[in-house]
């Protein structure tokens, strides 16, 4: 079946299955392999991406429900540079093994755009669907409230 | 005289960012999976539906008919028996004639893609002789007759080890107060974010190439070479980026030899990425123990005895077991002095997914048993809890009472920061109902002593190039698991060159390329391959100052890429090319971590001797709804004793990290079977590991004792940190509400049980 997706900003034609999840397409069929694979059952938030600027897993959508949707995945959120939010990672220590920090980022990225004020519990809601191994959250908070002040 | 900021030089003691973190947060870091190459075949694997059973025959003609498939391997392909210990090999990549837990594997099918290899596994057809199965460590004791692994010498023992120092029975007959209890500590898993992965590919030359998610590359290089009959110089393991280990990756898997065989057979690419549900079935994780603890304590309160008898379940493989079944017993003789100790453990085969080193190996559960029964009998004698530790305290350069040595060790002041940070004088006993406070201590190992084979070769090798550019190349073999030695290495480069540490590149962890390193594992990488480091990168220093001092006079100063001495400076990269027109040759060193001989003078003595320990003390803070049982940590200050933070952000990660786990240990973590031995929901949705919102605040507060022999004073912080979490949360709903929990996890409806039991009067703590 031919879809047509807008990732990261530009319009994409392809030839898919429809009922292959998003995060396939992303990783194999546009080679966009930042969106990491960690449960593949929703549950570890590793393959979030924006979809019409909704926070999703992409392990759990088919691709024929993002025909003609806007994707963003951690590749679209930075052209050259890296931006305020991955730089607060970088510096804060919020990356470890850094398998869960696209999705992260991405969950955080979201959590930013919204405006809502960054307390600590905020944060903490706000990335409760995505699971770190590494650092028991505290530095992921911090990069994520860094990035805040350094952009708001 | 400094010119530049400690974080610009980006040298020891900086909090200079990740080399790898820019690669990590906008998804161009390559994992695993990342991987693909042209033709690249997918494989999956078929498992056991079975418990225990005899394989009778295996019939793969059907799967290899379906159109997609490729090939096939079966176990008679590769039979021989591997395993991380040299001694205890008794795994096959896939069974031949008997599985052992349901998800052993058995065979494995190559395919275009993933979907045809799972359909292609549905058309195996496998005869089976179900066996009784063994599920609990209790049942292997009791069965000798059913044999879970032809490994195990007597029964289903894998590994049996009885110590006793002093006179043991003599201390309790006359102690002041005795606590004798029975603690049990459930199994868990490490759950790593990122699921195994291997690819491998062979080259026309019949070279073979295994990238792999592993913290282990030069035993998993070792054992291909072995299991497949190749010669270890045709085999070649690159461990990419690696997406959390935390233990869980330091065994050679099944995958990893799949891959390998089938990339042989066909001569193509193959790739096999495990399922979520595979990774529960690899495991590996922390060994569910039964320990009858008895802490003795003289009439001043100092630890007269300790006795542990210790039943450990292991599952179907021996993985690490022998070195879990001395780590039960040989790492608990810190922080604290003991007046005699003696345990008894024993590691039992069970017929369940196999048990490993996750991090703190073997040494978390009888660290929660000793520190929860150290409470107990303070408490019997008045004495405060973090009194009762301070009075114990072992000292430094001292001898434990199993002949360990310890050099530096800043336990008492992890103590006092823990104590005043967390108010404890103020609050202890004093936060009212349903609050509370506990404390608890630990010790862990810098690496081990000697490397898990025995040999005269270095544990770490680093090799040092210099450019006429300036840019400076590590080659190390150590395995960046996410805890920053890549980092680490740029900094030790900065420190001892004068380089800027953003000029450095690091290639690790790649059999062709990089010396030797034993891999992550036992908390060794910063203290062992820093050290391998430092030399090498001294070396070069003196070279480059040699032949700079030429130019710039003598007393030279190097830093960050510049070259200074009292007739002017140079910049690091001119001083690269004199040195190298002086040498007459490529500029480069080696350094080398040589294994130093330490550990008690009798058998097993070595086994839990490192070169430096680490210290840890917690504070945790509780709330106990006494209606429900449910309860919660809101707090825990944790202190340790790193020797020295070569990278305070990188070590407060570490502790950090060590935290969360432990608290997820102590309040939902656990691996449970059902009666057939089906792992129930090997899932992230059943197994939960904690969110953001499950998890404490944590304050990570950084000792530093200085060690005499570590990297610049280093020593471990990765595993240390973790134990004190659990019983400093059992410590604290005692204060909160006067129980004491003694299985895990502390789910509420033990707590909620265990507050019901309550006599009048026991809600009302012991304020000392």
């Amino acid at each position: 079946m031919r879809l047509e997706l807008r990732i990261n900003g530009s319009v994409r034609s392809l030839e898919v299955e429809p009922l292959k999840r998003l995060l396939d397409v992303l990783r194999e069929d546009l080679i966009l392999t930042g969106t990491k694979e960690g449960c593949g059952e929703g549950e570890c938030g590793a393959c979030a991406v924006l979809l019409d600027g909704q926070l999703v897993n992409s392990c759990l959508v088919a691709v024929c429900q993002a025909a003609g949707a806007s994707v963003v995945t951690i590749e679209g959120l930075s052209s050259s540079a890296l931006t305020p939010l991955q730089r607060s990672f970088v510096e804060c220590g919020g990356a470890q093994c850094g398998i869960c920090t696209p999705g992260m980022i991405v969950a955080g990225q979201c959590f930013l755009d919204s405006g809502a004020a960054a307390t600590d519990e905020a944060v903490r809601e706000a990335i409760a669907g995505n699971l770190c191994r590494c650092t028991g959250y505290t530095k992921i908070v911090e990069s994520i409230q860094h990035a805040a002040r350094e952009t708001r | 005289m400094s010119r530049s900021s400690h974080h610009e030089r980006g040298d020891i003691g900086a909090r200079f960012p990740k080399v790898d973190g820019a690669g990590k947060a906008d998804g161009s870091g390559v994992y695993t999976d990342d991987l693909a190459f042209p033709r690249m075949l997918h494989a999956k694997l078929l498992r056991s539906p079975h418990a225990h059973a005899r394989i009778l025959n295996i019939d793969v003609s059907a799967a290899e008919r379906l159109p997609g498939v490729i090939a096939t391997l079966v176990g008679a392909e590769m039979p021989a028996k591997y395993g991380v210990i040299p001694w205890t090999h008794d795994e096959q990549a896939l069974a031949t004639d008997h599985v052992r837990f349901i998800g052993d594997e058995v065979a494995c099918v190559a395919a275009l893609d993933e979907r045809t290899a799972e359909e292609a596994l549905r058309l195996i057809r496998v005869d089976y002789e179900p066996l009784p199965a063994l599920l609990s460590a209790e049942e292997a004791l009791a069965h000798p007759e059913i044999k879970v692994n032809e490994k195990a010498k007597v029964g289903n023992i894998t590994k049996e080890v009885k110590l006793e120092f002093g006179p043991v029975d003599e201390a309790i007959a006359t102690a002041a107060a005795i606590t004798r209890e029975r603690y049990q500590y459930a199994g868990s898993t490490h759950a790593p974010i990122e699921p195994h992965c291997a690819v491998a590919r062979v080259d026309g030359d019949g070279n073979l190439t295994v990238w792999s998610s592993t913290q282990i590359p030069h035993y998993v290089h070792r054992e291909l070479a072995r299991v497949l009959g190749l010669p270890p110089a045709r085999v070649r393991v690159i461990q990419p980026l690696l997406g959390g280990a935390f233990g869980g990756k330091s065994d050679p898997f099944s995958l990893e030899f799949c891959v390998a065989k089938l990339a042989l057979k066909t001569g193509r690419p193959v790739k096999i990425l495990f399922t979520r549900e595979e990774v529960f079935y690899a495991h590996r994780g922390r060994h569910p123990m039964a320990m009858d603890v008895t802490v003795a304590l003289d009439a001043g309160g100092r630890i007269s005895a300790v006795d542990n008898k210790i039943l450990i379940d292991g599952g179907a493989y021996a993985s690490f077991g022998l070195v879990t079944a001395y780590y039960a017993g040989q790492l608990l003789t810190g922080p604290y002095r003991f007046g005699t100790y003696r345990f008894d453990s024993k590691r039992m085969y069970t017929n369940k997914p196999p048990c490993g080193p996750k991090r703190g190996h073997g040494s978390v559960q009888p660290r929660f048993a000793f520190e929860v029964a150290l409470d107990e009998a303070a408490e019997k004698l008045g004495i405060d809890p973090i009194e009762v530790r301070r009075r114990n305290f072992i000292g430094e350069d001292v001898e434990t009472v199993n002949g360990q040595r310890i050099t530096s060790n800043g336990f008492l002041k992890c103590l006092e920061l823990v104590e005043q940070a967390s108010g404890w004088k103020e609050r202890h006993g004093k936060l009212g109902p349903g609050r509370g406070l506990g404390v608890a201590g630990s010790m862990y190992i810098s690496g081990t002593a000697y490397p898990v084979y025995p040999n005269e070769m270095p544990q770490s090798g680093v090799l040092v190039k210099l450019d006429r550019s300036g840019r400076v190349a590590v080659f190390s073999g150590a395995s960046d698991i996410g805890q920053g030695v890549n980092t680490l290495l740029c900094q030790i480069a900065a420190e001892e060159l004068g380089c800027d540490p953003r000029e450095v590149t690091v290639v690790a962890a790649d059999t062709d390329l990089t010396p030797v390193d034993m891999g992550a594992y036992s908390s060794r990488v910063t203290f062992m391959n820093g050290l391998a480091a430092r030399e090498a990168c001294e070396k070069l220093a003196r070279k480059l100052k040699a032949a700079a001092s030429v130019r710039v006079g003598d007393e030279i100063e190097l830093e960050l890429g510049t070259v200074r001495g009292p007739r002017g400076s140079i910049s690091f990269a001119e001083a690269c090319q004199l040195a190298e027109a002086a040498e007459g040759a490529p500029l480069s060193a080696t350094g080398g971590y040589r294994t130093q001989k330490l550990g008690g003078n009798y058998r097993g003595g070595t086994i839990g001797a490192s070169p430096a320990y680490s210290f840890t003390a917690h504070v945790a803070e509780v709330e106990v709804d006494e209606e429900t049982g449910i309860w919660k940590v809101t707090r825990i200050w944790a202190a340790h004793d790193c020797g020295k933070a070569l990278n305070p952000t990188l070590v407060e990660g570490q502790i950090e990290g060590s935290v969360y786990m432990g608290a997820a240990e102590a309040q939902m973590e656990e691996m449970v079977y059902g009666k057939q031995g089906l792992l129930f929901g090997p899932s992230l949705l059943d197994y939960k590991i904690p969110t953001s919102l499950d998890t404490p605040l944590i304050d990570a507060l950084i000792v530093e004792s200085h060690d005499p022999n570590g990297p610049y004073g280093a020593k471990e912080a990765g595993e240390g940190p973790l134990h004190p979490a659990i019983p400093a949360i059992a410590n604290a709903i005692h204060d909160a509400c006067g129980i004491r929990l003694r299985e895990l996890p502390f789910y509420p409806q033990r707590v909620l049980q265990l507050l019901q039991a309550r006599v009048p009067g026991q809600e009302r703590r012991t304020a000392c």
